[in-house]
C-alpha cells in the first residue's frame, strides 16, 4: 500500500541538504568551472568553452583516446566481477545455514573481508600474489603456470578480478542471505509437496523473493567497481603498461600527474555522469518492479 | 473530548483510501468500526490519530481544529492487531512506560500500572517479559498499556483479530466494561459483525473508503439505512432477491407473483432489492404470511447449536440467487435436495434503486 | 485415497521424556477412515499442529507409527506421501500465473501435454479460477490465492489426503462464508481424506464430520458435531465448543437430582453416589432458557445481550454466574426471574469428566 507522504518530514532532512550543498555542490561547481578553463600555472585561467569536452568525446584524439580505453577497462571489470560474484554470492548464501551457532559464525566469517580497508587489501595481495616472496604467486608459478601481475597483463587482471572476489563476494551474500530468510518456512513446505526439485524451488520461489535485494547487490558492486581506484592503485598502478588503468587512475595522473586541471575535470563530470545515468536506470527498473508487484 | 471528522477524504497515489467520511465521537464512546479488509478502517484510524493529513476535510477535537497537528502533539494511544510490547520489559515495565515518557511521579506509576493490571488480570505476570506470556496476555498488556496513558483518544485495531477463538470470547466480554470505566473516545475497529453486537456503542459501517451509516449498534443492525450498511453487517451473507411491486401485488425474481404483504405492502410500484438476514430465512413455514420459495440445497453445515443451509434459488432469468438459512438445532438435509423456504415478508428490508432504505420493519419487530 | 492409522504415536520435543509433561503429543492411537471429514480443534499449544505435522511428514514421531492405507509412512518425507496442505497464509508463486501455478505439480511429476492442460481446468472449473486462469498469482485477493494452494494440491491425480492448517484466519467473514462450503462441496465431490487443523469451533464443527477436540497434548473428545455439541465428555470440550461455552456449576448430586447452592435442579437419568474431588452439572446457554420469576430456578438477571440472531442473558444461580437464552418474545421485569433447564441436557461431571447416569 502507498504511503502518504509528511510533508513535516522535509524539515528534519534540511540539515542534511544543507551539509550536502556544502560538501558536493559548492566543490562540484568548482570542478564545473576547471571543466571550461585552461590554466599554465600561476593561477592564471583562459576560458577554453567545451574544448575539453570536445576533445575527451572524440576517440581520435589522444585525451580521448585514453578515456575511451580506460573507460572499456571499467566495463569490462564490471562486467567480469558481476558475473562472478553475483552467481558466486547467490550460492553461499543458499549453501549458508538457517539456524544454530553456525549462522552466527558464518555471518562473522562472511563480513570479515567487508571490514578491512581497501588499500589493506590492495597490499595484501600485492604481497600474497607476488612471484617471488608471495605464497600465492609462488605456489602457482611453481605448478608451472607463469603468473606475473608486474608484467603480465593477464596476470595484473585475474589478481585484480580475484582480490574483488574475495573482498566483495561477502556482501552480495549478505544480502541475498537477507532476502532468503525473509521466505515463511510455508513456502519450502508446499513446494515439498508439489514435487518442486531443488532448481524449481530456487527459479520460484528463492529467486523472485531475491529479487530486490539483488538489483541493490548488483547497483552497489557495479557502482563501487565502476568507480575502483584504491587496489589496482595499490598492487599494479595502472600497469604494467596501461593494462589496468581504469578511469580513476588515469584521472589521478591527469590532475595530480600532469595537473592538466582542466580535462581532469572534464573527465571528472562525465564519468560522473556516467554513473548517475546509471543508477537512474537502475532506479527506475526498481521501482517500476516494486509497483508492477503491488 | 469529543472528535468531529468532517468530510475527510485521503487519496494516496490516484487511489481512494477515504472518501468524504464525516463522522462525531462524543467523550465516553465506544465507537465500532465495521467493514471488510481494505475498507478504509486503518486509514480513518490513521486519520483520526494525526499519523496522516487528510487529502481534504478537517478534523476537529472539542470543536479544535486539529487537522495538521502531528500525532505527538495529540492524545492518542493506539492497539495494534500485532502485540506491540517491548521485549525486554516486564509486563509492569510496559505498562509503566507511558508514564515514565511523561515523568509522572513513582507513587502515581505504581498506582496505575497496578489498577491497570487488576482492570486487566495481568497481576501475576506483572514480573514477565512477553516472550513468557500467551497471546492473550501479550495483547492484554498493550491494552494496559494503552488504558494507562489516560489519553483522550484510544484506537484499537483488530486487536483480537491474532487470538484463539476463546481467549476473543473472553475480551470481548471484558472490553465493554474496561473502556465504561474510562472517558476516553474509543475506536475499535474489526471485520466481524458478531464483535460490533457484542461490543455495543455506536457503529460506522464502512465500505470501499466511504461511511455506510453510523448510529447505535442495535439500530444500525436492525435498521441498515442502505444495502451496504446491511451487507457490511450480515455475518452470514445478507440474502438479497429482486421484487418488481405491481399495485397489490409483488413479482419475485423467480417468477412467482405474490400478494403485497408486511413491509412491502406500502411501498410504491417500483423495482426493489429486499434483503433478510440468515436468521429470517426460514426452514420451516413460520405461519401464513410467509412466502414460500423453493430451491436447491447447496451446502449444510451444524455447528451444534445451529445449522446452516446454503440454498440456491433459481431466477427468472436463468441466473440463481445464494442464500443462507440458520435454523436452532441440527437440521438433517442433504445437498442437491429440493427444500422449500420461507421468507416472513414483515421482517424484510427494501431498498430502492440507490440502495437506500426504502422500507423496514418496525424496531420492535425486526428482533 | 487413504484410510489414515495412527498407532501408539507420540512425540516429544525432548530427547527423554521423563512423565507426560513432556510429551507436546500424549500417546493415542486412532483410525481415520477414508474419505472423512476431521477436524482437530484446540486452543494454541494443544498439540493439534505436531500431530498435523506428524501426519505431513514434516515431523517424524519420537513414539508410534503412521500408517496410510495400511503402508507405514511413518519415515517417509513430505513429497513421498501423497498428501497435499493449505497453510494458513497462502502459498502463490509469485512470478507465475494461476494456471502455472496450477500445472507446477504435474510438471514436477513429468506430466506434460494435454493431460496436464484437461486436468488443470478442471481444477479451476471446480474452484472458480477459470476466469483467473491466464492472471499471475501475486495480484490476487487472499481467498482466490488461498483456493490456488488447494488447488495445487487437488490437481494431483495421486492425492490421498489434504491437510488444512487455519486455512480461514486472513480471509474476511463473508468469504469464510463461501469457501468454506467450497470446501464442503469438494469434500462431498472428490471423496477425499481432509483434515482440518483450526481453533475456531465455528469452523471446525461446520467443516468436518468427525471432530477432535484437543487439550494440552491429548485428544479429550473425538466425535460428530452433534454428539459434542450435546453430550460433551469433558468440561474442557463443554467450555471450549459453543459460543458461549458450556456453563459449569458446582452441585451435589443424588439420584435423579442435582442441587445447586439450595436449589433443585432435576436430572433426565439417576446416578449413584459419586466419590470425587469435585462433581458439577453442565449446561448450555442453549438449553437453559429465562423465564417469568417463579416458573423454575430463581435467578437474578445482570445484564442482557443482544447477539443479532439471539439474546443472551447474564445471570447468577445462587450467586454463581452463568448464560442463558432469552426468548424471543419475554418482556423482561426488574432482575428477578428463573430458569428453566431442557433435562436431557444437564449433565454431571465428577472431576471434569462426564459420568454417565442411569436411563430410568
Amino acid at each position: 500500500m502507498d504511503k502518504p507522504v509528511n510533508q513535516g518530514a522535509w524539515l528534519l532532512v534540511l540539515p542534511v541538504l544543507l551539509i550536502v550543498a556544502f560538501s558536493a555542490i559548492v566543490p562540484l561547481m568548482t570542478v564545473v568551472n576547471y571543466s571550461v578553463q585552461d590554466t599554465f600555472g600561476n593561477n592564471q585561467f583562459f576560458w577554453n568553452g567545451i574544448g575539453w569536452y570536445q576533445e575527451l568525446l572524440d576517440p581520435s584524439t589522444d585525451l580521448g583516446g585514453r578515456f575511451f580505453d580506460a573507460l572499456w577497462r571499467n566495463l569490462l571489470f564490471s562486467f567480469l566481477i558481476l558475473a562472478i560474484e553475483v552467481p558466486l554470492g547467490i550460492a553461499v548464501a543458499l549453501s549458508m545455514p538457517r539456524q544454530g551457532w553456525r549462522v552466527a559464525a558464518t555471518l562473522v566469517v562472511l563480513a570479515l573481508p567487508l571490514l578491512i580497508p581497501w588499500n589493506v587489501v590492495g597490499t595484501i595481495w600485492q604481497i600474497f600474489a607476488r612471484e617471488d616472496i608471495g605464497l600465492l604467486g609462488w605456489v602457482v608459478n611453481h605448478l608451472g603456470i607463469p603468473y606475473n601481475y608486474t608484467a603480465d597483463p593477464l596476470s595484473a587482471w585475474v589478481t585484480i578480478v580475484t582480490m574483488d572476489v574475495w573482498h566483495w563476494t561477502s556482501l552480495v551474500a549478505l544480502l541475498c542471505y537477507a532476502g532468503l530468510r525473509s521466505i515463511p518456512d510455508a513456502f519450502y513446505q508446499a513446494a515439498r509437496i508439489d514435487g518442486a526439485s531443488r532448481w524449481a524451488i530456487f527459479r520460484n520461489i528463492q529467486l523472485p523473493k531475491m529479487r530486490r535485494v539483488l538489483l541493490i547487490a548488483v547497483l552497489l558492486r557495479f557502482m563501487d567497481s565502476f568507480m575502483i581506484y584504491t587496489e589496482p592503485f595499490v598492487v599494479t598502478g595502472g600497469g604494467p603498461g596501461n593494462s589496468t588503468t581504469f578511469v580513476s587512475i588515469d584521472l589521478v595522473k591527469l590532475a595530480l600527474g600532469q595537473f592538466d586541471l582542466g580535462k581532469a575535470a572534464a573527465l571528472s563530470i562525465v564519468y560522473n555522469l556516467i554513473i548517475l545515468a546509471v543508477c537512474w536506470v537502475f532506479y527506475t527498473v526498481m521501482t517500476r518492479m516494486d509497483s508492477g508487484r503491488s | 473530548m469529543s472528535l468531529v471528522l468532517d468530510k475527510v477524504s485521503m487519496h494516496v497515489g490516484g487511489h481512494t483510501h477515504i472518501e468524504q467520511v464525516s463522522l462525531t465521537l462524543e467523550r465516553g464512546s465506544l465507537n465500532v468500526l465495521l467493514g471488510p479488509t481494505l475498507s478504509g478502517k486503518t486509514s480513518l484510524m490513521r486519520l483520526m490519530a494525526g499519523l496522516d493529513k487528510p487529502t481534504a476535510g478537517r478534523v476537529l477535537v472539542d470543536g479544535r481544529d486539529v487537522t495538521g497537528v502531528h500525532v505527538r502533539q495529540r492524545s492518542v494511544a493506539m492497539v495494534y492487531q500485532q502485540f506491540i510490547n517491548y521485549p525486554s520489559l516486564t509486563v509492569y515495565e510496559n505498562i509503566a512506560s507511558p508514564l515514565r515518557v511523561a515523568r509522572r511521579p513513582k507513587a502515581e506509576i505504581d498506582r496505575k500500572v497496578r489498577e491497570a493490571a487488576r482492570l486487566l488480570k495481568l497481576e501475576p505476570y506483572l514480573d514477565r517479559t512477553p516472550m513468557h506470556l500467551s497471546g492473550g496476555q501479550q495483547q492484554r498488556t498493550a491494552i494496559a498499556r494503552a488504558l494507562v496513558k489516560d489519553a483522550q483518544l484510544v484506537l484499537l485495531d483488530e486487536p483480537l483479530a491474532n487470538l484463539d477463538y476463546k481467549l476473543r470470547e473472553e475480551l470481548r466480554e471484558e472490553l465493554p466494561k474496561i473502556f465504561a470505566a474510562s472517558g476516553a473516545v474509543f475506536v475499535y475497529a474489526t471485520t466481524e459483525p458478531a464483535e460490533a453486537l457484542l461490543l455495543r456503542g455506536n457503529t460506522a459501517t464502512l465500505w470501499e473508503g466511504r461511511l455506510a451509516q453510523f448510529g447505535r449498534t442495535p439500530d444500525v443492525y436492525r435498521r441498515p439505512a442502505n444495502i451496504t450498511s446491511a451487507r457490511v453487517f450480515s455475518d452470514p451473507p445478507l440474502n438479497t432477491m429482486r421484487v418488481h411491486k405491481r399495485g397489490a401485488q409483488v413479482v419475485l425474481d423467480t417468477g412467482d407473483t405474490e400478494a403485497a404483504r408486511g413491509v412491502l405492502a406500502g411501498l410504491p410500484d417500483d423495482t426493489y432489492t429486499v434483503g433478510f438476514r440468515a436468521d429470517h430465512l426460514y426452514l420451516r413455514r413460520p405461519d401464513a404470511e410467509a412466502i414460500a420459495v423453493t430451491g436447491t440445497v447447496a451446502v449444510s453445515e451444524i455447528t451444534g447449536s445451529e445449522s446452516f443451509v446454503h440454498v440456491d434459488v433459481p431466477r427468472a432469468d436463468g441466473g440463481s440467487d445464494r442464500w443462507v438459512a440458520v435454523s436452532r438445532g441440527v437440521l438433517d438435509v442433504e445437498p442437491g435436495e429440493r427444500i422449500e423456504v420461507f421468507i416472513d415478508p414483515r421482517r424484510v428490508f427494501a431498498f430502492g434503486h440507490d440502495g437506500a432504505l426504502a422500507a423496514a420493519p418496525p424496531l420492535a419487530v425486526a428482533a | 485415497m487413504a484410510r489414515i492409522d495412527l498407532q501408539n504415536l507420540a512425540h516429544s520435543y525432548v530427547p527423554k521424556p521423563s512423565g507426560p509433561g513432556d510429551y507436546a503429543l500424549k500417546p493415542l492411537d486412532h483410525v481415520w477412515r477414508q474419505g472423512g471429514a476431521y477436524a482437530l480443534l484446540g486452543p494454541s499449544g494443544c498439540g493439534k499442529t505436531t500431530l498435523l505435522n506428524i501426519i505431513s511428514g514434516l515431523l517424524v514421531p519420537s513414539e508410534g507409527r503412521v500408517l496410510f492405507d495400511g503402508r507405514d509412512v511413518t519415515a517417509l518425507p513430505t513429497e513421498a506421501r501423497n498428501i497435499a496442505q493449505v497453510f494458513q497464509f497462502p502459498v502463490v508463486y509469485d512470478t507465475m500465473t494461476v494456471y502455472e501455478n496450477l500445472a507446477f505439480p504435474l510438471r514436477n511429476r513429468g506430466l506434460r501435454g494435454p493431460a496436464v492442460d484437461a486436468r488443470v481446468r478442471e481444477i479451476a472449473e471446480l474452484l472458480d479460477l477459470t476466469p483467473d486462469l491466464k492472471h499471475r498469482g501475486s495480484g490476487l485477493t487472499a481467498d482466490a490465492k488461498q483456493k490456488i494452494s488447494l488447488g495445487r494440491g487437488l490437481v494431483r491425480p495421486d492425492v490421498a489426503a489434504i491437510l488444512f492448517d487455519e486455512p480461514l484466519t486472513v480471509i474476511d467473514p463473508h468469504l469464510k462464508w463461501e469457501l468454506r462450503s467450497k470446501l464442503k462441496a469438494l469434500h462431498r465431490a472428490l471423496d477425499l481424506t481432509m483434515i482440518y487443523v483450526t481453533h475456531d469451533q465455528t469452523e471446525a464443527m461446520t467443516f468436518a464430520d468427525t471432530v477432535v477436540v484437543m487439550h494440552d497434548g491429548a485428544v479429550v473428545q473425538m466425535g460428530r458435531p452433534q454428539e459434542l455439541f450435546e453430550r460433551p465428555a469433558h468440561v474442557f470440550v463443554g467450555h471450549f465448543i459453543g459460543s458461549p461455552g458450556m456453563n459449569v456449576l458446582p452441585a451435589t448430586v443424588y439420584g435423579r437430582s442435582a442441587h445447586v447452592g439450595g436449589h433443585e435442579i432435576r436430572l433426565a437419568r439417576g446416578y449413584p453416589p459419586i466419590d470425587a474431588g469435585r462433581v458439577e452439572i453442565g449446561v448450555r446457554p442453549e438449553f437453559a432458557t429465562l423465564a417469568p420469576a417463579g416458573s423454575g430456578v430463581p435467578v437474578r438477571v445482570r445484564r442482557i445481550d443482544d447477539l443479532g440472531r439471539v439474546r443472551l442473558a447474564k445471570v447468577e444461580l445462587a450467586g454463581i454466574p452463568m448464560a442463558a437464552t432469552v426468548p424471543e418474545a419475554m418482556p423482561l421485569v426488574g432482575d428477578e426471574a428463573s430458569l428453566t433447564f431442557e433435562r436431557e441436557m444437564v449433565h454431571v461431571y465428577a472431576d471434569g469428566h462426564l459420568v454417565e447416569g442411569e436411563a430410568a
